[in-house]
């Protein structure tokens, strides 16, 4: 078993009621996100419209933060998920620096690293993740890879334009995109302009650490 | 392709919460800086050995000492940067061996473990209970400690290899700058060291050593500053963060003047000069300009945001 997600982004409303589901779920702290739709503004107005895209880990293949994790904290399951043991995490925050989706922080209140784990937890008692289950328009398709009967395969059987994050870096993504255009998927697509976003002046946690 | 996209579509981020941009700030800025002095010395040492043992006696002691300390600065800096510092003890325990972090950590244990031993006989010479002839074992045990030197130099660059989001560091390039870093401040710290008890002909190698280094990892950062951009639109868009008029513009410059531009220089005049003060002047400007080099190409890559 290989599990995987697909996002239809054509179905996506951007409500962010997977990131709350996300957030209530896996009690992630104030200031981090495992999971968050990013907005992007696309066009001039009066022709302007905008796109969400959920983000979160992808769950690789080829994972480069399991592969950086100097102790094993980040490593594989057996049904493709690439867990973190926060015990045993060192806060070296390699992963962080390796993982090319950004989707790696250090919780402020453990000072170690977390992500998204497919609520890996929930699947062991034969449940769904808890942003599949509060999607209300059914935009997240979750399942096995390796069976072809699954939604997701078929999913990706009758979809052309089935897409992932950065394919160049090689990971070989377990989380796939329809209906995403550049601007959804890669960074340098869109401009981040001082004032242009919906909340301003977001403050954060003091990380911990040294950063500048 | 982007800035094609980018004109026709306008878009612009409304929300999102990407990473604080820099986790890796001056404390592994710290590390490699004095890493790179630390196996630079032993290389440096290895060097002498080779080229005119009899000159050894004047910086053995001095040499081993400094590098130890500055291996331990290292290593208490790499320590400082974890986010669970207390648990360091699980890279021993829980070791996982693709990860160049946990290779160099090992290396670096054994290589600093080795070089302590070396310092302890240099110190108590006289009372020394491991060996009759303490320079001689402490010359043979250098051989290895080169040795070992190579790989600790060098896994650093694995761990930015490693780093898959940040394209700007190529493992290639990184091996070859980081030992270029060692050489560059390897030489600096011998010559500083070394002064009067050094030969004018070993004084000219290292300042050839130290000359040669600088021009080397000169031509490298150029060639990335020009070329780099050219492969990947990844690496334009970090490599905008040295090239327009920004703080990181500026520091990437007095970098490459302070550590590699004027110590070449002053090399070159040493020549034909022959004077120490010039030399003990660009030792000076190569090691300080290094670390500024260093944290430049540390920090800029992850300016970039990832989502």
């Amino acid at each position: 078993m290989q599990l995987g997600f697909l996002v239809d982004l054509h179905l996506c409303m951007g409500c962010k009621g997977c990131e709350i589901a996300c957030k209530v779920e896996n009690e992630v702290p104030l200031s981090t996100w495992r999971l968050r739709v990013k907005y992007v503004d696309v066009g001039t107005f009066p022709e302007t419209k905008r796109t969400f895209t959920p983000l979160r880990c992808n769950h690789c293949e080829n994972a480069p933060c399991e592969r950086i994790c100097p102790v094993s904290a980040l490593h594989y399951i057996e049904n493709g998920i690439v867990n973190i043991d926060k015990e045993r995490c060192i806060g070296c925050a390699g992963c962080v620096m390796a993982c090319p989706y950004g989707a790696i922080y250090i919780d402020p209140e453990t000072q170690t690293a977390d992500k998204c784990t497919y609520c890996a937890h929930r699947i062991a008692s034969s449940m769904m993740p808890a942003c599949v289950v509060a999607c209300p328009v059914g935009a997240n398709i979750f399942g096995d890879l390796e069976d072809p009967k699954s939604n997701i395969s078929m999913y990706i059987q009758d979809h052309r334009d089935v897409q992932v994050r950065k394919p160049e870096k090689g990971t070989n993504p377990h989380h796939f995109y329809v209906g995403a255009s550049q601007v959804n998927l890669n960074p340098l697509a869109s401009r981040r302009e001082e004032g242009y976003n919906l909340f301003n002046k977001i403050t954060t946690l003091p990380l911990g650490g040294h950063h500048e | 392709m982007i800035h094609e996209t980018l004109a026709a579509t306008n878009a612009v981020v409304t929300l999102d919460v990407p990473l604080p941009d820099v986790f890796w700030g001056w404390f592994v800025t710290m590390n490699m800086w004095a890493k790179s002095i630390g196996t630079g010395l032993v290389f440096m040492l290895f060097l002498l050995l080779r080229k005119n043992a009899s000159e050894m006696s004047g910086v053995r002691t001095s040499a081993i000492i400094v590098s130890f300390v500055m291996m331990n600065v290292f290593l208490l800096f790499t320590l400082a940067d974890l986010h669970q510092p207390f648990r360091m003890w699980h890279i021993f325990f829980y070791p996982h061996w693709t990860s160049a972090i946990t290779v160099g950590a090992w290396m670096a244990t054994v290589f600093v473990g080795l070089e302590f031993l070396m310092a302890a006989m240099m110190i108590r010479k006289d009372k020394c209970l491991l060996t009759s002839d303490a320079n001689a074992t402490f010359d043979k045990l250098l051989f290895w400690v080169t040795l070992l030197a190579i790989p600790v130099t060098l896994y650093t660059a694995g761990i930015m290899a490693e780093a898959t989001a940040r394209e700007l560091w190529q493992m290639p390039t990184e091996s070859v700058q980081m030992i270029l870093a060692a050489t560059l401040s390897g030489s600096a710290a011998i010559i500083l060291l070394g002064g009067s008890k050094l030969s004018d002909e070993t004084k000219n190698f290292f300042a050839s050593i130290l000359g040669l280094s600088a021009l080397l990892a000169f031509i490298i950062y150029m060639s990335e500053y020009i070329f780099g951009s050219m492969k990947a639109e990844e690496v334009t868009a970090i490599l905008a963060y040295v090239k327009g008029d920004g703080e990181y513009a500026t520091m990437f410059w007095i970098g490459q003047w302070v550590a590699y531009i004027l110590p070449m220089i002053l090399v070159a005049l040493y020549r034909v000069s022959k004077s120490n003060s010039i030399l003990t002047l660009a030792a000076i400007l190569a090691i300080a300009g290094l670390w500024v080099v260093k944290h430049v190409w540390l920090v800029i890559p992850q300016l970039l945001p990832l989502s």
